[in-house]
C-alpha cells in the first residue's frame, strides 16, 4: 500500500516536471510586465513632478537672453542672498556635524535614562513645520523674548552687537534648527551595527578616547558622516519657512529662496524672469550636491 | 595567588549576573570558565578586564586591588568572542596597535610585530585585512594582537566558538601550545566541556552567576561537589530513584541519582572475565544500540530503569532484545546541594580498576 502511494507520488512528480517550461515562460512574462508598468509609472511621475518643472526653470531663466540672465545673477541683492545662504549653510553643516557626532556617540555607545526621549527630541525638526521654529526663535530672541536680556548682557560683555532676529545670526540659527537631525540620523544605524567591541579592544590596549575615535570609530563612519553632511547641506540651501520667519531685510539677510520669492512676488515680467535666473543658481547647487551624494554613496558601498 | 576575585557581586537591573564570586588563579596556569549559556562567564571575564564594573567586591592582580584602574592599565590582553579585529587595519596594523599606543619607537614595534607574526605562523599575510582571512587566521591575529604589549594575563572569551568543529580541535591544541610557550597566565571562557577538560589546568564551573566548583579536570569529573556539577559534567542520566538496585539497597530513598555510562558495565552471562561479579549484577535487556563512531552506546532496561553504557567495538557483537548482565559500579546521589558518591557494596574488596 505504501509502495503504491509512493508510486503515485512519483508519477505526480513526473507529471509536474513536464509543464514547468510553460510555467516558467508565464512567470517571465509576468516578471516582464510588472517592472515595465512600475518603470512607466515612475518615469511619468518624474517627468511631471521633476523634469518638466526643472526644464521650465532653465528655459524661463534664459528667455530674455544671456545678458539679462547675467544681470539677474550679478544683481547686488542676488549676490548678498548667495552669500547669506553659503554662510548659513557652512555654519549649519559645521555645527550639526559636531552635534550629530556627539549625539550619535551618546545614543549608541552609552546606556542612560531618557535615551529614548533624546532620540525622539532629535527628530523634532522632521516633524515640526519650519515656520513654527522660526516663530519660536522670534518669541525667544525678539524684543519681548525672555532670552533677549541675556543676549544683550553677553553683547555688553564682549562689546559685540549680535541679534538673533531679523539678522544673519538669526538665519544661521534657523538653518541649524531645521538641519540638525541629518548627521546623527545617518550615523546612528552605522554605529549601532558596529557595536563597541572594537572600541573595547582598543581600550584594552590602553588607547584613550580621542585615539579610539580617530583610529577605530572614524574609519567606520566616515562615509555615513559625509553623506549626512551632504543631506544637511542640501536642506540648508533650500530652507524657506524657518528663515522666512526670522529674516525681513532684502539685500541684507535674505537667502536665495527668499530672494527668489521676493522677485517672483514683485510680479513684473522682468522680475519673474530674474526669479527663474536666480532659481537656476539653486538648481546648480542642487546638482553639485547630487553628484557628490552619488560619489559618496558609491564609494561607501564599495568599501563595505 | 596571582589573580583573585574577592566576593564579587554584579547586578544588571534586578538580574543577578554574579553572586559572591570568589576564586584565585596561580601564575602560569591556564583556567577554563565553564558553564551553560547565560550563566555569567563573560560578565566575570569583563569584570576582570575592567570593561564592566562590579557592584561590590575586589579584583586583585599581583596583590594589588585594581578596581579603579582602567582596562588599558591592568596589563591584560583580551581575545574577544568574535575577535573584534580592527576592520580597517591590516594584520600588521592590528598587531602593532597596542605598541603604537604606547608610543614605542618604530624599529622596536616592527621587530615585535614580526616576532608575533612568526609565532602565530602568519608570515606573508601582514598586509591583509581581516576580511581577507579565514576564521582560524583571524583568531591567530586576535591572539597576536592581545599578546603584543606583553600582558601579564590573557583573557579569552569563547576563543573557538566561531570556528567549525574540525578546525577547532586543531586550533585549541595550537593555542594551548602557544600559551605554554609564552608562559602567560590565562583564563578562557567556554561552554564546551570537552574543550575545558582538554585545554585547562583547572576548571571553574559557573551556574546562574554562582561559582559551583573549582578544580582540576579530574577532580571535577571524579568528585563533583554540587548536584549541578554532577549533572553538567559528562553524559549523565538523572534517575529519580535508584534505591533497591542490587548493591545499592540501603541508599536514601527518593533522592535523585546520576549514573554515567562509565559507571555501568554490561556483559553476557557466559563472560569468563566477569563471572565472579555476576552476584552483584542485575539482568537487563538491550533496548537500543547507537553507533558512536569508535564505540557503541547501549541502552539497557533494568527493572524499568534505563541505563546507558559504552561498548568497545572489539567486544562480541550484541543485538537489541538480548539479555545482559548489568553491573553498576557507583552512582552519585544528589540531595539539595551536594553530590555524594555511593559504591556498589557487593563489590567490596574487588579491584575494579584491574578489570
Ligand atoms: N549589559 C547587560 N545588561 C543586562 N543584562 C546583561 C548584560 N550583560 C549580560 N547580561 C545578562 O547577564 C547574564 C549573564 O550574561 P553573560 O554574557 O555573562 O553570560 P555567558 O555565561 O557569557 O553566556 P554565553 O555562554 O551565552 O556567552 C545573562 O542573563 C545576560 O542576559
Ligand atoms: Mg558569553
Amino acid at each position: 500500500m505504501s509502495k503504491e502511494t509512493n508510486h503515485i507520488k512519483a508519477q505526480e512528480r513526473v507529471a509536474k516536471e513536464i509543464p514547468p517550461k510553460a510555467e516558467k515562460n508565464q512567470e517571465k512574462k509576468q516578471k516582464g510586465f510588472v517592472p515595465c508598468l512600475l518603470i512607466g509609472i515612475s518615469v511619468i511621475f518624474f517627468l511631471i513632478m521633476l523634469v518638466f518643472p526643472l526644464v521650465e526653470v532653465i528655459y524661463r531663466s534664459l528667455k530674455d537672453g544671456f545678458a539679462a540672465y547675467k544681470n539677474a545673477i550679478t544683481a547686488s541683492n542676488t549676490l548678498s542672498a548667495l552669500q547669506v545662504t553659503l554662510i548659513a549653510t557652512l555654519i549649519a553643516v559645521a555645527v550639526n556635524t559636531l552635534f550629530g557626532l556627539c549625539a550619535a556617540w551618546l545614543l549608541t555607545k552609552f546606556e542612560f535614562r531618557g535615551k529614548q526621549v533624546l532620540s525622539t527630541l532629535i527628530d523634532i525638526p522632521f516633524s515640526i513645520s519650519p515656520v513654527i521654529a522660526g516663530l519660536a526663535y522670534i518669541m525667544t530672541f525678539g524684543r519681548m523674548g525672555w532670552a533677549t536680556p541675556l543676549v544683550e548682557w553677553l553683547n555688553d560683555i564682549f562689546g559685540t552687537n549680535i541679534s538673533f532676529v531679523f539678522s544673519v545670526p538669526g538665519v544661521v540659527l534657523a538653518t541649524i534648527f531645521v538641519t540638525f537631525p541629518f548627521v546623527s540620523r545617518e550615523l546612528v544605524p552605522v554605529m549601532q551595527a558596529q557595536g563597541s567591541a572594537e572600541e573595547e579592544a582598543a581600550a584594552m590596549m590602553g588607547a584613550k578616547g580621542l585615539t579610539i575615535f580617530k583610529r577605530v570609530t572614524f574609519p567606520h563612519i566616515r562615509w555615513a558622516l559625509l553623506y549626512g553632511m551632504i543631506l544637511c547641506c542640501a536642506r540648508a540651501f533650500g530652507e524657506f519657512g524657518a528663515v522666512y520667519a526670522v529674516s525681513k531685510a532684502r539685500g541684507k539677510t535674505f537667502t536665495l529662496p527668499l530672494e527668489i520669492d521676493a522677485l517672483y512676488m514683485a510680479g513684473s515680467a522682468d522680475s519673474i524672469t530674474q526669479a527663474f535666473a536666480v532659481s537656476s543658481l539653486l538648481v546648480l547647487l542642487a546638482i553639485i550636491i547630487l553628484v557628490l551624494k552619488q560619489v559618496v554613496e558609491y564609494r561607501g558601498k564599495r568599501e563595505q | 595567588m596571582y589573580v583573585e576575585m574577592k566576593h564579587i557581586n554584579k547586578n544588571f537591573g534586578d538580574y543577578e549576573a554574579a553572586k559572591d564570586i570568589n576564586f584565585g588563579v596561580e601564575q602560569g596556569k591556564m583556567i577554563a570558565l565553564l558553564g551553560p549559556s547565560g550563566s555569567g562567564k563573560t560578565t566575570i571575564l569583563r569584570m576582570l578586564a575592567g570593561l564592566e564594573q562590579q557592584d561590590s567586591g575586589d579584583v586583585v592582580i599581583e596583590g594589588e586591588v585594581v578596581n579603579d584602574i582602567p582596562p588599558g592599565e591592568r596589563g591584560i590582553g583580551f581575545v574577544f568572542q568574535n575577535y573584534a579585529l580592527f576592520r580597517y587595519m591590516t594584520v600588521y596594523e592590528n598587531i602593532a596597535f597596542g605598541l603604537r599606543v604606547q608610543k614605542q619607537d618604530k624599529k622596536k614595534i616592527h621587530d615585535r610585530v614580526m616576532e608575533l607574526v612568526d609565532l602565530v605562523g602568519l608570515n606573508g599575510m601582514e598586509k591583509r585585512y581581516p576580511d581577507q582571512l579565514s576564521g582560524g587566521q583571524r583568531q591567530r591575529v586576535a591572539f597576536a594582537r592581545a599578546l603584543a604589549p606583553r600582558p601579564q594575563l590573557l583573557l579569552l572569551d569563547e576563543p573557538f566558538a566561531a570556528i567549525d568543529a574540525k578546525v577547532r580541535k586543531e586550533l585549541r591544541e595550537w593555542l594551548k601550545k602557544m600559551i605554554k610557550k609564552v608562559g602567560i597566565t590565562s583564563i578562557f571562557v567556554t561552554h564546551d566541556q570537552e574543550e575545558a577538560v582538554e585545554v585547562a589546568d583547572e576548571i571553574i564551573i559557573i551556574n546562574e552567576g554562582k561559582l559551583e566548583q573549582k578544580g582540576t579536570p579530574v577532580e571535577i569529573y571524579k568528585k563533583p561537589k554540587t548536584s549541578f556539577v554532577a549533572q553538567f559534567i559528562g553524559t549523565s542520566a538523572v534517575l529519580d530513584d535508584f534505591s533497591g538496585f542490587k548493591g545499592f539497597e540501603d541508599l536514601p530513598k527518593n533522592n535523585q541519582a546520576i549514573v554515567r555510562p562509565e559507571f555501568v558495565e554490561a556483559f553476557k552471562s557466559d563472560n569468563e572475565k566477569f563471572k565472579s561479579l555476576i552476584p552483584a549484577a542485575e539482568t537487563g535487556e538491550i533496548t537500543k544500540i547507537a553507533f558512536r563512531g569508535s564505540y557503541l552506546e547501549l541502552t539497557l532496561s533494568v527493572n524499568g530503569i534505563l541505563l546507558k553504557t559504552n561498548r568497545s567495538l572489539e567486544r562480541r557483537p550484541v543485538s537489541v532484545g538480548e539479555q545482559m548482565c548489568v553491573l553498576v559500579y557507583r552512582v552519585y546521589i544528589l540531595d539539595e546541594e551536594d553530590a555524594n558518591i555511593h559504591k556498589n557494596k557487593l563489590l567490596k574488596g574487588v579491584d575494579i580498576e584491574a578489570l
